[in-house]
This record gives structure tokens, sequence and C-alpha cells, in this order.
């Protein structure tokens, strides 16, 4: 397995005149485009990690006239941070990629999610929109991209439950197939793309697919831009290269006394002290989203597992069996536990729960519940039942 | 088509074909819940889960289209274990007082955990942590959210069916539910009654209100004369829930179950469906009248038919502009019940105050419409009970009758005789078809122009139909309508209705009359009809209905003696100032939510 | 009433009447009433021809889209991991006590509602608030105490 030093990179925060990148891209062909994400080994940076390229070239291959490219600014993963900053810092680079994105794919519209939690930013975001409209039509390009926000679900971050929300439904996720690059928001084909996909976008278009390769590992090319919290004594937002180990990254951010890290928020994995040397940050070890919680040994394991999930008790959109239900059981099961109520072997039948939900719920968050609830009680067991 | 195997059967299907489909063609059985016939997917409750050789996941079966080369197994350890996981998951969530439940054996989760689930519960009892509602502030039916499993069956009825949406998904997470309007109650948003949420939901979620208790009680009652009619889709539906195949008539068995059960008269809804069409009939030819040589612009067109509850709550709340279109005829049921403590307790020289009115139907909104203020007609309520037909067979079940062995038996007389042309109000059409053949031979002194009565245009299953009667040779009371084309249209389950009256609202309607039905395939696919219910199920029902009407002596509605005869003693004629008084109704404007 | 009509009216030239409408048409009303009266929500429903029973279902759905009164500010105090590592309980209390209020309520003059949400996403800047749409991070209780008495001030 490779393992990457620690390297702190600056490409999603760097200006550049999108102008510029703009040109660049539509003086290319749109299969060269596609090409060069392919090439650039770049996969979604919202968390499930599916080559970007692909996406473009099924949503491209598509007949339909009307397409939409869709950002995907839900960013509702308890720990991630980092869409909010790029947004609030170079969202002209994120309107650029959608635009590179449409026109690769064949879409004049564009819809950005933005989250509800983060509504203060959209004066702002607005205002820079007209001046990216304003651009486009420079170039000559026919372009339109608009604002929908949430209003307070995490289960919207999943894709289809996203389309839902625009299309003014509940936001329960679809049954898959189709995906969305045949039948998207308003059933027409659709390429949906984190906001930090985007804005890498623009900066492969700009340096090349090559120098992208280049950093990061096999399984995980390029670099990510990773929220950090929790007992750190440098809470915040890094670009760093992918590649590093748990350990790596603890020397760097730890506080000394770290136990523990949760890699990719509530449904991503909790990393043990143990651990940490042998586990990489990536595809190939723990794939992220961006979010990094540290935790330092004055925490109790227990309360970080049932705060997450009381969250997905809460955020879970309740449509199929073992999210909604599962979500309950593993919650007041943890809790009978914890009281002495239930055997601690009782455990056992709750992971095994865990793999059911994982394995039979509907979409990616009942199916990635386990993940937190596996990784914390076979790590730190004693400190459920104790 | 597409080649896959299942369970290593190679299987060819058309594409689109789901992977639940292709394992019924091999006669591979995979269980499902929130799956239902005549509904959209939804790929909710999980139970059905499969595994496809190289996914990440399992797959939801009902959910996933057939593609070349899957390769799906439906019966691995992984799946056995899922499965199990996932009905013991709704188990934890669901009041299981099955013992005790209305719909103990007949309810399809039990049947699943009785398959996966069985001994002792693996997972927590949520039911405690929930402060759930039981609704029972309809007339027709329960809504106990303890016991719903949120397939969303009832959701999907309720608006891909019905077009109403008086219940919809609210919440998320755990605290998802199956909610009205902000959580009022049922009796009090636009919710129809008919019952077809009933009809679907799998659990004992929702369930007709019984009054079968109530029943009982008058017919044991010494002092109280009960009498009891049956509506035309009872009997070739009512075999279903005593071991028959659907669309087997039990009508003789029927009426010889009734009496046995205690019932003081036996009587027929047909005969006052006869008595509705001569009614309606009238009513439609006066209007015409009105309209074409009096020139009254008040009178309104299309007309409407007005025997079905959920249809009238429908137009009440959704197109009030349009009761002026409504026939003025009360339903069958309520004709019946209206003249039971009149004309009836008249003849049979009983205190009228001592007559209980029950009725059988195939509607769970009949008894919403029993209730109704305007239904005191008698100067009592006319109709004191109204049971479903499946509340007939459980009174069947608890008379401890040998259902299949009783001897055929005949309706008492007075209001017992009826026509094929009554019979036919059961199926979707059947209005129309009855109403035809009286109104064409009332206009034309001949009876209407189809092979053996048979006005094949307006029957089937068609969402919407139509047709033309061209009015010729017409008798010197009705030249005016001499080459007059009365267009005529036909519609079943709200969804349908709702086309209908789009056109209607838009002023683009070009009917004179049109029938329409709350439920799919008319009262034969009743909210109260035996379950489980599908396409097939209401065509073979439908079928019973048409050989029920072919084998009928008399087949229209004018023939009736019985009706012939009240009309001479009682009423007078058609449309009377007592017929009104009796027989005809008011209709109320409603809030549209 | 006539205010209702208006503003959903208002809101639905803006927005248009299709379906996709109905998040940005429910938010506006938010954002001007705080919340979904059971008037409003029927209003919605007629003018986008679609049952009261599926607004009020879609609206339930979402956390901001309240169906229930609420005060003029809607304080969100975050509950997940971080900021409950890092002093959510405190911040908590000192709002309650000085609005008089428990999780879930309205001050009786209708100026504060108080609740607990899901993450923000300012766990680096924890524990942190919303007062209506304004973030507020890195809070102590003093700073709590000074942010809530502005509010009082603008009555």
């Amino acid at each position: 397995m490779e393992n990457k030093v620690l390297n702190k990179v600056g490409l999603i925060f760097e200006n550049v005149d999108p102008k510029e990148v703009l040109t660049k891209a539509f003086n290319m062909s749109k299969d060269e485009v596609i090409q060069q994400v392919l090439d650039s080994g770049l996969k979604g940076r919202g968390g499930a990690g599916f080559p970007t390229g692909l996406k473009w070239k099924f949503t491209a291959a598509e007949k339909d006239p009307e397409k939409y490219i869709v950002c995907n600014a839900d960013e509702g993963e308890p720990g991630t941070f980092k869409d909010r900053e790029i947004l609030d810092r170079v969202a002209y680079k994120v309107y650029g990629g959608m635009a590179i994105a449409g026109r690769t794919i064949g879409a004049k519209e564009g819809y950005v999610y933005l989250r509800g939690e983060y509504k203060f930013l959209l004066p702002k975001l607005m205002k820079e929109l007209d001046d990216f409209h304003k651009m486009i039509d420079e170039i000559g390009y026919d372009f339109r991209i608009h604002y929908r926000l949430g209003s307070g679900a995490y289960i919207c971050g999943e894709e289809s439950a996203l389309f839902e929300s625009i299309e003014g439904f509940r936001g329960e996720p679809r049954n898959k197939p189709p995906y969305p690059t045949t039948s998207g928001v308003f059933s027409k084909p659709t390429s949906i793309n984190n906001v930090e996909t985007l804005v890498t976008v623009m900066m492969i278009i700009k340096d090349g697919a090559e120098s992208y390769f280049k950093l990061g590992t096999k399984d995980s090319r390029g670099s990510k831009v990773f929220s950090i919290s929790g007992d750190t004594p440098t809470p915040g937002i890094f670009e760093l290269e992918l590649g590093m180990s748990v350990q790596q990254f603890v020397d760097e951010f730890g506080d000394g006394d770290t136990k523990a890290v949760q890699v990719g928020g509530a449904s991503g994995f909790c990393v043990p002290r143990k651990k940490f040397t042998e586990t990489i940050i990536g595809f190939e070890g723990v794939p992220t989203g961006g979010s990094m919680k540290l935790f330092n040994s004055s925490r109790s394991m227990y309360n970080v597992l049932h705060n997450y999930l009381d969250f997905f008790t809460e955020e879970s959109c309740g449509q199929c069996t073992p999210c909604r239900v599962g979500c309950q059981q593993l919650l007041k099961g943890v809790e009978k536990v914890k009281k002495g109520e239930s055997k601690s072997t009782y455990l056992n039948e709750l992971v095994k729960l865990a793999e059911t939900m994982k394995i039979a719920s509907k979409c990616g968050l009942g199916q990635s519940v386990g993940n937190a609830f596996r990784t914390i009680v076979e790590n730190f067991r004693e400190e459920i039942i104790y | 088509m597409i080649n896959l195997t299942i369970n290593d059967q190679k299987v060819a299907v058309p594409a689109g074909t789901t992977v639940l489909e292709a394992a019924k063609s091999l006669k591979i059985n995979i269980p499902t819940l929130c799956n239902h016939p005549d509904l959209c997917v939804a790929g909710n409750c999980r139970v059905c889960v499969v595994e496809q050789k190289g996914a990440r996941t399992l797959v939801a079966s009902c959910a996933t289209p057939v593609s070349e080369g899957m390769e799906i197994n439906t019966n691995t350890l992984k799946v056995r274990n899922a499965r199990r996981h996932i009905v013991e998951l709704l188990l934890s969530e669901h009041r299981s007082d099955c013992t005790k439940c209305y719909k103990n054996t007949k309810c399809e989760l039990q049947a699943l955990a009785n398959e996966f689930a069985f001994g002792d519960n693996i997972f927590l009892d949520l039911v405690e942590d929930h402060s759930y509602t039981i609704d029972r502030s309809s007339p027709s039916f329960v809504k106990d959210d303890s016991k719903c499993i949120r397939c969303q069956r009832c959701v999907r009825t309720c608006s891909e069916l019905q077009y109403i949406s008086a219940i919809a998904v609210a919440n998320k997470g755990a605290h998802q539910k199956i909610s009205s309007f902000h959580d009022r109650p049922m009796s009090h948003v636009i919710c129809t009654n008919c019952g077809q949420c009933v009809a679907r939901c799998p659990t004992g979620a929702l369930t007709e209100k019984t009054y079968i208790d109530q029943v009982w009680d008058a017919i044991y009652d010494p002092d109280k004369y009960v009498i009891v009619q049956t509506a035309p889709a009872v009997r070739v539906a009512l075999g279903e829930d005593l071991g028959y195949d659907p669309g087997e008539r039990v009508t003789g068995k029927m009426v010889n179950a009734l009496r046995q059960i205690g019932f003081d008269s036996v009587l027929d809804t047909d005969f006052s469906a006869d008595l509705t069409i001569m009614e309606e009939g009238t009513e439609l030819l006066t209007r015409l009248k009105k309209a074409l040589v009096d020139k009254d612009a008040s009178i309104k067109f299309p007309m409407f038919t007005s025997c079905s509850p959920g249809w009238i709550k429908f137009i009440e709340h959704k197109y009030p502009e349009f009761l002026p279109n409504l026939s003025t005829c009360k339903s069958p049921q309520q004709m019946f019940g209206a003249l039971a403590k009149t004309f009836y307790a008249e003849k049979k020289k009983i205190d009228p105050a001592k007559v209980v009115s029950v009725s059988i139907m195939p509607c769970t909104a009949k008894k919403y419409e029993a209730d109704r203020p305007e239904m005191r007609a008698s100067g009592y309520k006319d109709i004191d009970f109204v049971l479903t037909t499946r509340e007939l067979a459980v009174m069947i079940k608890q008379a401890g009758l040998d259902f299949r062995n009783l001897e055929s038996a005949g309706y008492d007389n007075i209001m017992g005789d009826s026509t094929g042309a009554a019979v036919i109000f059961g199926a979707t059409g059947g209005v129309m078809e009855a109403a035809l053949r009286t109104a064409y031979e009332i206009v034309t002194g001949r009876e209407v122009p189809f092979n053996n009565l048979n006005i094949t245009p307006v029957r089937g299953l068609e969402g919407v139909k139509e047709a033309t009667v061209k009015i010729e040779g017409c008798t010197d009371d009705w030249k005016f309508l001499e080459g007059a084309e009365l267009k005529v249209a036909i519609a079943h389950g709200l969804v349908n209705a709702n086309k209908l009256m789009a056109e209607v609202r838009e002023g683009k309607s070009p009917y004179h009359f049109i029938e329409i039905m709350a439920c799919p395939g008319g009262c034969i696919g009743g909210g109260g009809q035996p379950i489980p219910t599908s396409k097939e199920i209401r065509q073979n029902r439908i079928n019973a209905i048409y050989s029920e009407d072919e084998n009928m002596v008399l087949r229209k509605s004018h023939d009736n003696p019985d009706v012939i005869a009240l009309y001479k003693e009682f009423l007078g004629k058609p449309n009377s100032h007592k017929a009104h008084e009796l027989l005809h109704t008011h209709y109320v404007e409603r809030d549209n939510f | 009433m006539y205010e209702v009509e208006d503003l959903v009216k208002d809101l639905s030239t803006k927005y248009g009447t299709g379906r996709s409408s109905l998040m940005p048409i429910l938010q506006g009303i938010v954002e001007k009433h705080n919340y979904l009266s059971d008037e409003v929500m029927v209003e919605v429903a007629k003018t986008l021809d679609i049952s009261a029973a599926e607004v009020y279902g879609t609206a339930s759905f979402y956390t901001f889209l309240d169906t229930q009164v609420r005060g003029k500010y809607v304080i969100r105090v975050c509950k997940t991991i971080t900021c409950s590592m890092k002093g959510k309980g405190e911040i908590m209390q000192v709002i309650e006590d000085m609005l008089k209020i428990r999780p879930g309520e309205t001050t009786p003059d209708r100026m504060f509602s108080l609740l607990e949400t899901n993450c923000i996403g300012w766990c680096h800047k924890a524990p942190a608030i919303l007062i209506n749409e304004i973030p507020y991070t890195e809070l102590t209780p003093e700073k709590v105490v000074e942010i809530l008495k502005s509010y009082m001030k603008t009555k």
C-alpha cells in the first residue's frame, strides 16, 4: 500500500482567472474534457467516490435534449464544513466547474442545492452568480445556474433525495436503477457533483490532468479538503494530498492524547489508536468526504456513538424499514446495554442488525449507519457496556 | 428479451420486467409487503430483497428491473437473515395484539412473521416509545397508527387511484407517519371514506369500523324487526371470504345464510336499484325536456349519477360548483332505507320505530352515507347499520353456518324483486346501462338497440368510457328528442372521475350524462369487498355480475313488478312529490382539504 | 386571511405554481412568519392544486419548515457531537435561564423559540447556534448572553 507523507496543498482555494479556464475548456472538445477528467483520476469529493469522468461520460451519452448539472451543496455530514468555506471563498470556481460540466454533458441549466443552514451565504453567492452569468455571456456561452435551498434535512445530500427536494417533494431517496445519469432531476439525465469536485475540475482543466494525477495514490488521486474538528488544537479547513496514514494525520492535528479518529463523519468509520499506522485515509483505507473528528482519552465513545445514532434516528427519511426501524433499535439497544437492562451479548445482535442495514437499506444513509456503529462497538466495546 | 438466471434457472423476459415478476414467471415466490398490483412500485419495506451476483448490497426485487446476464438468488443465507431481520424490525414497531386484532389471520405482516420470524423477538419493543393515535372519527373506518408499518400502500392508493391524498406521509425518521392534514381527525378532512386504503392495508392499521355486535344485538332483541338488504356487488364477492374463487356467485346461499342468522326479512338493494333507475331516468329526461323544450337555462349538463357516496363526497369537496349537476336521487341503499320505515313497515303492519334496517354493502362509504343528516326521510335514521361484505362473512362464520352446503334461497317479497338492470349496478357502467335500457324505452317505446340488451361500449375496466346513443322513432311525448345523440361517459376510480371533472370545469365536456363510481371497477371493487383485490379479481367479479344479469328473467328496471306496485300503491309516479320527499336528497359544499 | 392570500399569491407569482415551487414558497412563508400555519398551508395547497395533506407531509419532512407556532427569533442550538463535546449543554442552560423556556418552547411574547438542531457545519468553531439564519460560533455563556440581549433590544 502506498503511503504518502502529509502534504499541504493549495489547489481548491487558489485564485484563478475563471474566464481563462473556461475559455480553455470550451476550446477543447467534449470528449477531450471527459478524457482529461478521467485521466486525472478524480473521484467524487462528496464521499461516495464515483469517478467524475465516468459520470460525465454516461450523462453525455444520453440522447435526451434536456439535461441538468446539479451541484450538491447540501453538506450535512456531521463534521463537514468544507463546502461552506469553498462557496464562501471561491464560489466562482464552483460555477465555473458547473459550466464546464454543463457544456460537457449537454446541460443548459444547473442547480446549486444549498443546505438551509447556509442560507446566510445566499445574498453574497447570488451576487457572485450574477457576475458569473455576465462573464459567460461575454464568452458567449448559453448557460444558467439556479439556487435551491434545503430546509434542514440531512438526507437531501443523497442525490436522488436532493432531486426529490428540488422537485418539491419530501426528500426521500429513489429506487436505483435508474441512476441520475439517465434519470435525475425532473427525470432528466443529470450529473450531480459535489462542490469540491466541481472546483477540482477547474484546476484539472487549468493545470492539466497529469499534475493532478501525480498527487495521491493509485486508488485516491489528487488532494482533498478536510474539515478537521474535535480534540485538536488546530480545527479548521486543510487541503491535503491523499494517501497519508491516520497516524501522520494525528501527528499533525492531534492534541497528543488522541484515542480515536472518526473519518467520514457519522456515516464514516472510527479508527482507534492501535490502527492509526495501518490505516490510510483514502479509498484504499477509510474513505471520507472530508470530515475528520479527533477524540482524546477524556471522551466517552458511548456518548459519541449515542450522538450519532440519535442523529440518524432523526435524519433517516423513514421510508425503508431497515433504516427507519434499525436506527431506533441500535439507539435503544445501546442505551439498554449501557443501563444493564440488556445483556452485553445483545451488542452482537445489534452488529448483525447493522450488517442487515448495510445490505438491505434503500440508500446510502441506511447502508452506512452500520459503519460507525460497527467500528465503535468493535473497538470500544467496554466503553459501550460499562 | 432479457436473459437472466434466478436460482440457477434460466429465464427470458421482456425488458422492463422486474426481478420479482421474472421470479414469478418461474413460480419462485418472493415475499412482498409494500408491493401491490394496483399501485406504483415503492421499494420501501425491503422484504423482497434478493441477492444479485456482483452487487454490493441486496436488491429489492420489486423495484429492480432485469438486466442481461443478471444472476439472482432469492434464497441465500444472506437473504434469509436480512429478511428475518426486516420482518422482526417491522414487528418491533407494530402493536402485535394479534389474537384481538380484527385482521387476525388476514394480516400480511402476521403471515410473514409466521414464515420468517417465529419464536422470541430479536429486537426491543418500540411501540411503547411512540405516542400513537387511534383515529375512530370516521363512521367508516378506523386508522390505528400503532399497527401501521409505513408501507405507504394507503398513501399511494389515495393519490394514484383516488386523486384525493387525504393522507400523506408526514415527518421523517423515527417520527415518520401516515397523516391527514396536520393530524386532523379523518372525519374532518377531504377523505371520501371510499375505503380503498382499507382494502389495501396489509395490517390492522386501516380497518372498516365494524357494527357486527350492534347488528347481533338487534337480531336478538325480541322487540326489534330487523330487515336486511344486500347490494348487487356483494353476491359476486362474498364467496371469496368463504373459500370460493373470485367471481363465483353465491346469491342464493347468501340469502339463506342471512335468514339463518336471524334477519326477519331478507330483501334486496337490487329492488331499490331498479327504483333508482326509474327516478334517475325520469330526472334525466325531465332535465332534457326543461333544457331543450322549456329553454330553462338553470338546467345543468352533464348530469352525474349519485349512487356512490365516495363520489358524492369527492365532488362536494373538490368540485362543489357542479353540485347542481348531480342527480338528486338518493343511492339505492338510502332509497331502500327511506321506504323500509315507511312503505314497508306500513305494508307489514310493523311499528317503524321497531324496525332496524341493516344493509350489506361492498362499501365503507355507505356507512358514512347512512350517517348523513339528510338520510332521515322516514322520520328515523333510514339505515341503522351498514356492514361490509367482509363483515357479513364474519357473521356467517360466527353463526357457525356451513356456507358451502347451504341450500339456495330466494329473497322475501315486497322489496325483494329485482331485474338484471339492477344487478349490473355493481359493475362500472352498470348504472349507465340500466338507465339507457329504461330511458330509451320510455322515449321510443322500443328496447335499446343493442344485441340482447347488452350495451357493451359502457362495460369493461377502461378508466374512462364513452358511448353515443342515437334516439330515433320517439313517441309523441318525446318528439323533441327525435334524432338527438345522447352522449354518455363513465368513470370509475376517482382519479378517472377527476379527468372527466377537469373537462367539465374547462367547459369541454360533450356529455349529457356521466356515471361515476368512486371505486376501481365500480362497487365490485368497493372498499368493503374481500381482500385482496387486483384487476384480475375485479374482472372476475364483473364477469359474474354480467352472467347474473343474463340469467335474470327480467332485465329492465321498469319491468320490476315490486317497483311497479310501489308506484301504484304508494308513490304515484316517478319524481312525484312523495318520491321527492323520500327518494331524493341535496348536497353540501365542503372544504377542499 | 387576506394577508395570507396575498403572501402566497406574491410568492407563487415569483416562483410559479408548479410542484417544484412548493419548497421556495414554503421557505418564503417561513422567512416572513417563522412557521407555517394551517391556514397558509391550505392556501398553498389551493394555489398549487395539490392536497393540503401533501403540503403538510412535505413541510413536516423539513426541520426548518415548522408547522408549530414559532417566535420571531428561532434559536437552534446544534446538538451534534462536536458542539456537544464543546459545551452545548452550558449554552443551552444559559438560554433556557434567560428566556425561561425549555427546548421546543416559545416565549409567551412570541419573540423567541428555542430548539435543538443537528449539525449546522461549524464543528471547528463549536459550540454554535443559529438565530433564524444567522450563525453564532465559538460561543461562551457570556457571549450568548450578549447576543440574546442584543436581540431583546431590537424588539
